[in-house]
């Protein structure tokens, strides 16, 4: 193969995850399945991810969704999910008025480069959704210490 | 289990505080090997509640995408004086549980 | 001789002594943390969220437990740790004067249980010894390493030194060619620290837990495809005082978190 047409072609290798990641305007379908077949939209909730994740087997994520977290208005529950760890659902967290503010901060296991998707089910029925990439690489060196 | 619980020590009525609590447990997701080859069976926290003077006020459901030593940070409304009580229960059966009080004046 | 003279001489002889050859020099030299993300840079600064806070809080309690056959604790002869154990960590390895052995941090505390508590000894990386190993070490924080390479501890120095420039394993690579040679370079998408040993325990992502300064060397044994040594090997005691050594003015900063 001529080195240009080499060179090419790894560049076309690397765009592609870019490209994929830019496309986040369609919901994750596991993750629509906590609708129960309701809309999803895109808003309300934020989603705080690295880039780049420092390791994979523990990534520190904020979600945080606007609320004003009162009685008649609130969060009552946020979904994560992987779409590429062997478990999708990777947590459920239950709030409530009594929470105040919406915003929850764990660290996550993610199995790969992928997005991560966070539904979040309000008060009034609505779901709104948020989601983010990050890219995670294999550390340098075998362990098996 | 050891675990923290980081909450302010006194809040005024009605201010949202910070709730941080860490947990140590392997939470084993059930897809490694040990040296000889075999499977390592899955064992996590899979729910974690938090009472405040026997309110629930947050609850999760929690799986091996999970990091171990599980960290979780959210908030809540000090009512009143009293006591924040975490507990927890692995898919093993194992339960934990931790307390802390906060003063609310 | 005259006083100025022998003065002068001492100094010359301290001077040399001190002047090992140092592949990195002393102001040059940079703990791993330099080399994190900084996502685990914070995390190890969260004196809450350290996930190795978790076993500094364990050794706390094991600290006060009365222990062995004299049903003493550390704290009965120790009190406070955090004045009678600040500073401790950063002379460490160095040799035990009742035994003339070299013993590093973890080696002194099992030397305790067996002489003086009566107990037995920790095994290697138990989560007993790791736990009280990390909650000692943390009353160091902050404080420079200081390690001895004088008198018996020389020769254990020169052999620390020897292990660390072996070539070993299937890659053929000795610890200076990653960590002497090429610190500071990329290495897949990771950069090539320095090796430095003053963060352990440390809690290392890629186990999952807290673990040792040996189970770290083990790990690079593994990497480059050389047979891990068993724990408690001498070589690894001999490369802890090297790499002590190499690490002289950097602070404790166990429990430390690493990839």
């Amino acid at each position: 193969m001529r080195r240009r047409e080499f060179l090419a072609g790894i560049a076309g290798t690397l765009a592609l995850p870019v490209a994929a990641f830019a496309d986040d305007e369609v919901l994750d379908p596991l993750a629509a399945k906590v609708a129960r077949g309701a809309p999803v939209r895109k808003g309300k909730v934020k989603i705080v991810l690295p880039q780049l994740a420092d390791n994979g087997n523990s990534v520190p994520i904020r979600i945080t969704v606007d609320s004003p977290m009162t009685a008649t208005d609130h969060v009552k529950s946020i979904h994560l999910y992987s779409e590429r760890n062997p478990v999708s659902n990777m947590a459920n967290f239950y709030l409530g008025p009594r929470a105040g503010k919406a915003e929850i901060d764990s660290r996550v296991r993610l199995a790969g480069s992928q997005k991560v998707t966070a539904v979040a089910a309000l008060s009034d029925g609505t779901f709104w959704y948020d989601a983010a990439p990050i890219v995670v690489t294999l550390s340098a060196c075998l362990d098996e210490s | 289990m050891a675990a923290r619980i980081q909450i302010p020590s006194q809040a005024k009525q009605g201010e949202v505080v910070e709730v941080r609590v860490l947990i140590q447990h392997p939470m084993e997701t059930g897809y490694r090997h040990d040296d000889v080859g075999h499977l390592i069976k899955r064992n996590v926290i899979n729910a974690l509640s938090c009472r405040y003077n026997g309110v629930e006020v947050f609850r999760a459901d929690l799986s091996s995408g999970i990091a171990a030593n599980p960290y979780v940070q959210f908030y809540t409304v000090a009512e009143a004086s009293g006591d924040l009580e975490f507990t927890w229960i692995d898919d093993e059966g194992q339960q934990g549980s931790e307390r802390q009080s906060i003063k609310v004046t | 001789m005259s006083r100025a003279g022998l003065a002068v001489t001492l100094l010359a002889f301290a001077a040399a002594a001190q002047a090992q050859q140092r592949a990195i020099p002393l102001d040059q030299i940079k703990s791993g943390s330099a080399f994190l993300g900084q996502d685990l840079r914070s995390l190890q600064n969260d004196d809450f969220a350290n996930p190795g806070m978790l076993w500094v809080q364990r050794g706390e309690t094991m600290w006060r437990d009365p222990t062995g056959k004299s049903k003493q604790s550390c704290a009965s002869c120790h009190q406070d740790a955090k004045s009678s154990m600040r500073g401790v960590a950063a002379r460490y390895p160095k040799i035990d004067t009742a035994s003339g052995k070299l013993l590093n941090l973890g080696g002194r505390i099992n030397a305790c249980r067996v002489d003086h508590q009566g107990a037995e000894p920790f095994r290697h990386e138990s989560q007993e010894l790791l736990s009280i190993t990390a909650y000692v070490a943390r009353q160091s924080r902050g404080v420079p390493v200081s390690a001895s390479i004088d008198g018996p501890a020389r020769a254990h120095f020169g052999a620390g030194e020897a292990a660390y420039r072996l070539r070993r394993g299937q890659m053929n690579l000795s610890c200076a060619h990653c960590h002497e040679a090429n610190w500071g370079k990329r290495l897949l998408s990771e950069t090539v620290s320095q090796g430095q040993p003053n963060a352990y325990p440390a809690y290392r992502m890629e186990w999952q837990t807290l673990g040792s300064l040996e189970r770290r060397m083990r790990a690079c044994l593994s990497g480059i495809r050389a047979e891990m040594l068993p724990y408690g090997s001498p070589e690894y005691l001999d490369l802890e005082l090297y790499l002590a050594w190499r690490a002289q003015g950097l602070p404790v900063e166990t429990p430390g978190v690493r990839r």
